[in-house]
This record gives structure tokens, C-alpha cells and sequence, in this order.
């Protein structure tokens, strides 16, 4: 037989049993629609955290802590440091670690590292209010993070880097509650934002919105200029001792914006001898993107152990189809049809019923997908705008179809090489 | 004389093993010459169809040699063997085995499908052979809503689409009414005549055998000589 009378034979004899055919075809449906659904669901995770990763600027930027040494169990209390060994809160990783507190002395051992451009305190300040004409007060929080991160924009522009002027860029969360009537009507106008001092005493500045920001995974929260931020910092740090202030949480360092990953590394293993870790962002979201990875790769382990049960479906329904078919395949044998043929035939046929139901299962996953994810993002996940939470990629769609006529291919050995083998007398004998 | 197409040589042919080893076939040495028609008659049991399959090359014998064309058939295997069994037999069995929800062409087809010839070439051809047995404005319709005796002529057109030269036929009227089954033979010694294609009919029915030019008579596995008149009367109870 030629290869295209054997898939046209094939074709047809699986739908000779039409009921049977169809049973199988709905268990590998089955399969390759949650595989194709959980392979989307990755896929629509990771690409938004990619393009969260490239509208973050700033590639050349690292977050250093003074980590607690370690101490193992066994071992008694580390000597104490005369100088800073101050515990504060970390603000990035899990909550409740704590860093040593940083002071100048560090960061000048930091800028001695090769590599480091500058090394510059990150500051945390701590408004109390934001307000806008007479809506009210309003808490503000100022994530660390934001320092540093480039955003995409829904209005206005950003920080002019030159200017020395207070600047503000709110969330789009913001504009309607402080009182804008829209997210254009925002930009140019003066926000007051308040602090208060060690003394108690609550003092107030002034800054224009230059910008209005979707929010993004970190949250949204505004983010402020460099001069906005050291004016506040030093609103807040109004009445402290001054050997106090100037111990810090973190340090941002820079470093040269064309390094290469591997010098980045470098950089990093130089920071832990000196003492110190240093995290990119990249890294930060590199952890949750690999905890995303993690919860996917369970999920698609899933879809195929459905697949597997599929597969056992399909021994079955070509073991039942040989057995019938036991007399027909001992007259091809008869007619000359050589056992590789035979085995061809039922294996084509198990892989055909693999095509059909992953082809189904994948379209049906796609169109469902396709409305699940629309929906979401315009209601649930309206916030995290651009997020398609099911995004399906043509590669992973084929990977997907080869791997279910993959396992429908193996599944049809047993059966098919049975066939194979019947010798054609065996089959004509008849009672 | 010319060499025989099918010669077998003191040919055993055993099931089972120990004690419930059965010996079908205990010596048989037999010639068949090229356009011949031969009758192997005997009782049901007797062996004719074990016979007929070793002949066919659809089983192997446990003992004895069998000459295909003056080429020893232990030697014949694979690709070698399955063209053979495609180019040079045509079976007719007592039992169709038409795949019922195909079409008859379809089926007709199957073994110029197997010899990989094209599609357009191989319509030509079973129209032709079902046009020979007067079946070609049935071609289309389903092999499973023929009568008994279309049927039969399906499976006559199917052994003769591929020009064999041998045609086996095992029991071919058994499952037919007196008039049709006559229509069958006259078909296949037709075929015999005609094409020169050699028929070896295996049969219990002594007016069916007494058509062929020769006559195999088989008991319990070994060849005999021409029973007694007496014998034509049993033929009832062997059925
Ligand atoms: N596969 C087999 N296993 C065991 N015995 C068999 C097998 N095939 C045939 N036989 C026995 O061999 C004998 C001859 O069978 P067969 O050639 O079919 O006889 P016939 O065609 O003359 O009726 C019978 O007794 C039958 O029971
Ligand atoms: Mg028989």
C-alpha cells in the first residue's frame, strides 16, 4: 500500500466504529484542552511579566543590601559590629527578613568595587497625605521599587531628569479620587504631599503631576523625582540626630549599562565577598517568573497524566478494532500487505484519532481561552493593563499536537504490532 | 512435461503438541501443472483446507517441501514472498470476507491497493474485472446490501483483478443456493478455461469436483484413490 492509501484507510476505518472513535477523541480532547489551556495561562504570565520587565528602564540599576550573616544552628552568636550592625527591615523579600543597616562608610566600599559607577542611599519616605483642591486627604505610600523603574505612561510624560522642580507621577487609580476629571486634566497641576518630622511637627510641599501611569505588577504607587524625594527626606528627617539618619535600609548602585550578564555576575559575587547581595530587578521578577514556572509546569504535569489515561483509551479502542478486524487483516496478509504495512495502518489510525482530538481540544481551548481572557481583561484584571492572562503561541500550540499524536503513536504500538504479526491463516480460520 | 507451478513432496502438517498433537496432513505428495483445474475432495476434517493454505504459502508445513515454480518455498520470505502471494494467488473462500460497510469497488480493489498501484489505474481495472462478472452497476453500493451470490462473484472479481495465475478457491458454493452456486463454477472454469488461470477448488461436493480435470481425493490426511460409487452417497452427511 502507498503511504497515502494507508492514511486514507486509516481515516476511514476509524470512523467504521464511529461511537468508539468518538469516546477516545473526547478523553484526548480532554487532555490537549487543559494542556493548551495551562500552557496559555503560562505563556500569558510570563509575556506580561517580559513586557513588565522591558518597560522597566534602568538596566544598569541594582538594589544592595548588608544581608545578617547567617548563622547556622550550631554555631554560637555572630561578634557584634561596633559600627551600624542596626537591623532594619528589608522592604524587598519576604517579609520579616532583615538587613544590617547600611551606612556611608558601606556605600564608599561599595563605590570601591570595580565595576560600580555610583552608589546613592535609597531613602524611604514615609508621606503622610496627598491632596488636590478639596476632595480630601488621601494616604500615600512610596514603594522603594519605584525608584529607578521606567512606567508606561497614560498621560503626560516623564520625569524631566534636568530639572531640579518637584515632580510627581500618579497612578491612573489616583486621578478620579484626589478629584481630576480625567487622567489629561491631572497633568500640570499641583499636588500638596505632607510629612511629618522626628519633632512631630507635620510640614507640607508642593509637587506638579508631570505624568499619569497604568499601574503595574509592583502596584500602583506614585512615584517620585529624585529632588521631590530628597525634599521630603529631608522635610522627615527634620529634628533626628544626625548618626541616625544616616544609616540606611538598601543602596541603589549603577553600573555600566552595556555590561554583559556575565560581568553583572562578576559584579554580584564581588558585592557578597565584600559583604554585601545584589539584586536587579530583573532578578526580583526573574524569582516570581520561575514561581510561575513552577505553578505551571504542576498544572501541564496534570493535563498530561489526562493525556496518559487518554493513551490507555486509545490501546483499548485499537485493541478492540484489531480483534474485529482480525479477518480482514489476515485477507491483506493473504492479498501480500506485509506485517510493516499492517502495523503502519493501525498506527496511522491511532494517531489520526490523536490529530482529531487534539486539533478539537486545541481549537476549542484557544476560541474558549481566547473569551476567557477577554473577559478578564476587562473586568477582574481590567487593573494590570495589556495582561491577555491565556496568550497561545503556534509554537506551543504544535508542541502540544505532536505531543498528544506522540503518545498516540506509542500508545498504538502494542495493538498495531499485534496485528503486525497475526499470521494471516490464524485470522481466515474461521468456525 | 513441463515443470508444475506448485509441487509438494511427502508434505506433514501437525497442530498441538504431546498429547494433543493432531496430525492434519501425514505425507501428501502432490503436482500441479500450469492450467489445470484440480478438485481436492473429501470429507469435512479431512484436511483439504490445511492442504490448501500450505499450497497458498498462508501456512507453513511441519514437515515435506513445497516447489513453487521450481523455487524451493522455505526460502521465500518478506517482501519476496508478499509479492507472490499478491501477484501470483487469488483466493475465493467459503466465507466472503468483504469489509460490509465498504463500498464493492473498494473492495475489489484491496489488492491492486496493497500492490501500490495508482489510484486512476486501479478504478480502471476493478471496473473492468467487475464488469466480467456483470457486477459493475453495483460498484458503488455497500458489499454488505448484496445477495449471496453477488457476493460471491465480488470475491471472484477481487481474486481475479490482479491477473493471477492461480486461482484457490476453498468450498466456493458452500454458502450458495444450488442455481447460484452453479453460476460460481461456471465462472471459475470459465477463468480456467479462457485465461489459462490454474483453479484448485477444495470441495466435498462430487458434482462440483467432477467438473475439474482431476481429482485429489483426501481421508484423515493422506491421499487415496477414487472411492467407491458408494462414496457419492455419504456426500450429505459430509457437509
Ligand atoms: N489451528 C488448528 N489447531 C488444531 N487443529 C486444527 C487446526 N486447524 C485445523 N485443525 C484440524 O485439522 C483437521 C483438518 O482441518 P481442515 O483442513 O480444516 O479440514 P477440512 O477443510 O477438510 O474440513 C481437522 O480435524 C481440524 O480440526
Ligand atoms: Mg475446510
Amino acid at each position: 500500500m502507498r503511504a497515502v492509501d494507508i492514511v486514507a484507510t486509516a481515516i476511514g476505518n476509524s470512523f467504521r466504529s464511529r461511537l468508539r472513535t468518538t469516546l477516545t477523541v473526547i478523553a484526548i480532547f480532554i487532555g490537549a484542552f487543559t494542556l493548551t489551556l495551562t500552557n496559555g495561562l503560562g505563556a500569558g504570565v510570563n509575556n506580561y511579566i517580559d513586557s513588565q520587565i522591558a518597560s522597566i528602564g534602568a538596566p544598569d540599576v541594582m538594589n544592595v543590601t548588608k544581608p545578617v550573616v547567617a548563622t547556622a544552628e550550631t554555631e554560637g552568636p555572630q561578634p557584634y559590629e561596633e559600627s551600624g550592625s542596626t537591623e532594619v527591615s528589608s522592604g524587598v523579600g519576604p517579609p520579616g527578613s532583615t538587613v544590617q543597616a547600611m551606612t556611608d562608610d558601606d556605600l564608599d566600599t561599595i563605590r570601591a568595587i570595580d565595576g560600580v559607577r555610583t552608589a546613592a542611599p535609597i531613602v524611604s519616605v514615609r508621606p503622610d497625605y496627598i491632596e488636590y483642591g478639596t476632595e480630601g486627604k488621601f494616604q500615600l505610600t512610596v514603594s522603594p521599587l519605584s525608584a529607578g523603574i521606567r512606567v508606561e505612561l497614560a498621560a503626560g510624560t516623564m520625569f524631566d531628569t534636568a530639572s531640579s522642580n518637584l515632580q510627581i507621577i500618579l497612578p491612573t487609580t489616583f486621578i478620579e479620587t484626589l478629584g481630576f476629571t480625567g487622567n489629561d486634566d491631572a497633568v500640570g497641576k499641583t499636588v500638596t504631599i505632607a510629612v511629618t518630622n522626628a519633632l512631630g511637627e507635620q510640614t507640607t510641599v508642593d509637587a506638579v503631576v508631570v505624568g499619569v501611569q497604568e499601574p503595574t505588577l509592583f502596584g500602583a504607587t506614585p512615584s517620585l523625582n529624585e529632588p521631590l524625594t530628597s525634599t521630603l527626606y529631608d522635610a522627615q528627617n527634620v529634628g533626628i540626630p544626625t548618626g541616625t539618619s544616616s544609616q540606611y535600609g538598601s543602596a541603589t548602585v549603577t553600573f555600566a549599562a552595556d555590561a554583559t550578564e556575565a560581568e553583572v555576575a562578576a559584579l554580584k559575587a564581588d558585592l557578597v565577598t565584600a559583604g554585601y547581595a545584589g539584586t536587579t530587578v530583573t532578578d526580583q521578577i526573574g524569582t516570581f517568573q520561575s514561581v510561575i514556572d513552577g505553578i505551571i509546569l504542576v498544572l501541564n504535569a496534570f493535563a498530561v497524566i489526562a493525556l496518559l489515561a487518554a493513551g490507555f483509551g486509545i490501546i483499548n479502542t485499537l485493541l478492540m478494532s484489531v480483534q474485529e478486524r482480525t479477518r480482514e487483516i489476515g485477507l491483506m496478509k493473504a492479498m501480500g500487505m506485509s506485517g510493516g504495512r499492517i502495523f503502519a495502518l493501525f498506527s496511522t489510525e491511532a494517531v489520526f484519532i490523536g490529530f482529531l482530538g487534539s486539533t478539537i481540544g486545541a481549537g476549542v481551548a484557544m476560541l474558549v481561552g481566547g473569551i476567557i481572557s477577554q473577559v478578564l481583561a476587562d473586568g477582574l484584571l481590567a487593573d494590570l493593563a495589556g495582561l491577555q492572562i491565556l496568550t497561545f503561541t503556534p509554537g506551543a500550540i504544535v508542541t502540544v499536537l505532536l505531543l498528544v499524536m506522540g503518545i498516540a503513536f506509542i500508545a498504538a504500538v502494542l495493538p498495531a504490532s499485534r496485528a503486525a504479526r497475526q499470521s494471516p491463516i490464524d485470522s481466515l480460520r474461521y468456525e | 512435461m513441463t515443470t508444475p507451478v506448485l509441487s509438494i513432496r511427502n508434505l506433514t502438517k501437525h497442530y498441538g503438541s504431546g498429547s494433543s498433537r493432531f496430525d492434519a496432513l501425514k505425507g501428501v505428495t502432490l503436482d500441479i501443472a500450469d492450467g489445470e483445474s484440480i478438485a481436492i475432495v473429501g470429507k469435512s476434517g479431512s484436511g483439504k483446507s490445511t492442504l490448501m493454505h500450505i499450497l497458498a504459502m498462508l501456512d507453513a508445513p511441519s514437515s515435506g517441501e513445497l516447489i513453487v515454480d521450481g523455487t524451493d518455498a522455505s526460502k521465500l520470505k518478506g517482501s519476496r514472498l508478499n509479492a507472490l502471494r499478491n501477484r501470483t494467488f487469488g483466493f475465493v473462500f467459503q466465507q466472503f470476507f468483504l469489509t460490509p460497510n465498504t463500498t464493492v469497488l473498494d473492495n475489489v480493489m484491496l489488492p491492486l491497493k496493497i500492490a501500490r498501484i495508482p489510484s486512476r489505474e486501479r478504478t480502471k481495472r476493478a471496473m473492468a474485472a467487475l464488469e466480467k462478472l456483470e457486477l459493475a452497476e453495483k460498484s458503488s453500493s455497500k458489499a454488505v446490501d448484496l445477495s449471496g451470490g453477488q457476493k460471491q462473484r465480488v470475491v471472484i472479481a477481487r481474486a481475479l483483478v490482479n491477473n493471477p495465475r492461480i486461482i484457490f478457491a476453498d468450498e466456493p458454493t458452500g454458502n450458495l443456493d444450488s442455481a447460484t452456486g452453479a453460476v460460481v463454477e461456471d465462472l471459475l472454469f470459465e477463468l480456467n478455461r479462457t485465461q489459462g488461470i490454474t483453479l484448485v477448488i477444495v470441495t466435498h461436493d462430487e458434482d462440483l469436483a467432477a467438473r475439474a480435470s482431476r481429482r485429489i481425493y483426501l481421508k484423515d490426511g493422506l491421499v487415496i484413490d477414487e472411492p467407491a460409487v458408494g462414496a457419492r452417497h455419504t456426500r450429505e452427511v459430509g457437509a
